[in-house]
């Protein structure tokens, strides 16, 4: 009883955005402002994982794949594939939920335990629109840009590791990762990141509403949120993929 | 002119306004006095629509504020201004940005015209210099008053204040008590004071109302208070050392 109680209130909220906005100018003005929080401010930890993740995938594959019958090139379409496929978004996107999930949960909730929202309301602006509508936006945009940048250095860090590692030339690996190459598969890693960006937005911003209380509960909420979302993306991950492949 | 009609509040089980009526006189200062949990703030946020009441009705100059007509609402909230007791300032804005805010946000002034306002503001509020610090910069009697300057920014008809004076000493509360009167006459306000500070009802209240146990105890002048009869209020009065 208490998922579909949290879920209704969950959709309530999301219903609650949807008003004229106060002033538009202002709300473009945030929504670029979350733009660069959430896009520019998660550049350097998706650059870091993405090449990594690469590098690991490229050199683990090549540990697994060890007889002469398989080309080498298979090293690159089975890290392409799976980069694109699950790695980039999923990975990139878990690990979004921890550090931009938590900073909407946190964010909102000290807001809330301060009086601020109330101050909001109070003025007769919908705090629900003014303060989480423009990060969810702005996930839904930035989080499949960063998904993007993430394919893009996890086969550059597969391309790397394969090189220095003498696993495969880098020709190998790109001769590899054209082979199997689908465009839709690339489609269904921007849905997957289009669907994760507003997963984390959304829960992360109703859980940072939602706090009553104190630091403790703002602490609270910021940990559900990170839970809540995560479960989220790997729950939609298996729905997305059974729906669309 | 505020009026509340049999104003009715629950939490689960537990009634906190048990049929609340009562007028809140244009252009005076109201003053809500009661103990600590017999529903002051529970009324107040129910008065400005942060909570829903279960039944009766709250009408501001006869518009009534109806909870499910959320633009009514917003239409009736844009005259209302209020000091929260912690004061709910924006902690990551500026002193400018947070008076600055609702300008911004439901006004169509220049840049320069919204930076006088906010001047203006801070001045009659008795602040200056002080627009690039930050609320954690500034003192708690500060705060309030620049809570009271953001309130103010917009020409507002009622002010609301929850417990102005909680955690200030004696002087700076006698401050704020003078600004509230100040701006409450010269801006010819509607304002609603929730208090358990009896200097306060002494110095500034006109009209006073006595919450006990979720239900309108008493109400009349300052000057009958002590008159009154009411044991309830007489014990409130004693236990504040003002007989």
């Amino acid at each position: 009883m208490s998922f579909f109680y949290h879920f209704g209130r969950y959709l309530l909220f999301l219903k609650s955005m949807f008003s004229k906005p106060e002033k538009f100018t202002i709300y473009v003005e945030r929504t670029f402002t979350e733009m660069v929080a959430i896009g520019i401010g998660s550049l350097p930890i998706v650059i870091l994982i993405s090449i990594f993740q690469g590098a690991v995938t490229t050199v683990q594959t090549a540990y697994q794949l060890v007889t002469p019958m398989i080309p080498k090139s298979t090293i690159g379409t089975v890290v392409s594939d799976s980069t694109i496929l699950e790695l980039a978004p999923t990975i990139t996107c878990l690990v979004l939920a921890g550090k931009v999930g938590s900073h909407i949960a946190s964010e909102i909730g000290t807001m809330r335990i301060n009086e601020e929202i109330d101050a909001l309301e109070v003025m007769g602006i919908n705090s629900a629109a003014f303060l989480a509508l423009p990060k969810i936006i702005a996930g839904i945009i930035m989080i499949p840009m960063l998904v993007i940048i993430s394919i893009f250095l996890s086969e550059l860090g597969g391309i790397v590791a394969g090189h220095y590692s003498g696993v495969l030339t880098a020709n190998e690996f790109i001769q590899g990762a054209r082979l199997t190459f689908d465009l839709f598969t690339l489609q269904f890693s921007l849905i997957k990141a289009f669907t994760y960006g507003f997963v984390i937005t959304s829960v992360s911003s109703f859980h940072g509403f939602i706090t009553r209380g104190g630091a403790l509960e703002v602490g609270a909420s910021s940990t559900k949120a990170v839970v809540y979302s995560s479960v989220l993306i790997l729950l939609s991950d298996y729905l997305l993929a059974e729906l669309l492949l | 002119m505020i009026e509340l009609k049999d104003v009715v509040k629950s939490f689960g089980e537990k009634k906190v306004l048990k049929g609340i009526s009562t007028i809140f006189d244009a252009g005076k200062i109201n003053l809500v006095i009661g103990s600590s949990g017999s529903g002051k703030s529970v009324l107040m946020r129910s008065m400005v629509g942060l909570m829903n009441i279960d039944s009766g009705s709250i009408a501001y100059n006869n518009r009534v504020l109806d909870y499910n007509d959320y633009m009514a609402t917003k239409e009736i909230r844009r005259d209302i201004g209020m000091l929260f007791q912690g004061s709910a300032l924006f902690n990551s804005s500026s002193v400018q940005d947070n008076i600055d805010f609702p300008l911004k946000m439901f006004t169509q002034m220049s840049k320069e015209e919204r930076l006088e306002r906010v001047n203006f503001c801070l001045q009659r509020v008795h602040l200056e210099n002080i627009n690039h610090k930050f609320p954690s910069e500034i003192s708690g009697g500060m705060k309030k008053r620049v809570g009271i300057a953001r309130a103010i920014a917009l020409d507002i008809k009622y002010l609301f204040c929850d417990e102005p004076n909680s955690g200030l000493d004696p002087i700076t509360s006698r401050v704020i008590d003078d600004l509230i009167l100040e701006i409450t006459e010269d801006f010819n306000m509607t304002t609603v004071i929730n208090t358990h500070d009896m200097k306060t009802v002494f110095d500034i209240g006109d009209k006073i109302i006595f919450i006990y146990d979720g239900q309108k105890w008493w109400e009349g002048t300052k000057s009958e208070v002590r008159k009154s009869g009411v044991k309830e209020l007489q014990e409130f009065l004693k236990a504040s050392y003002i007989e």
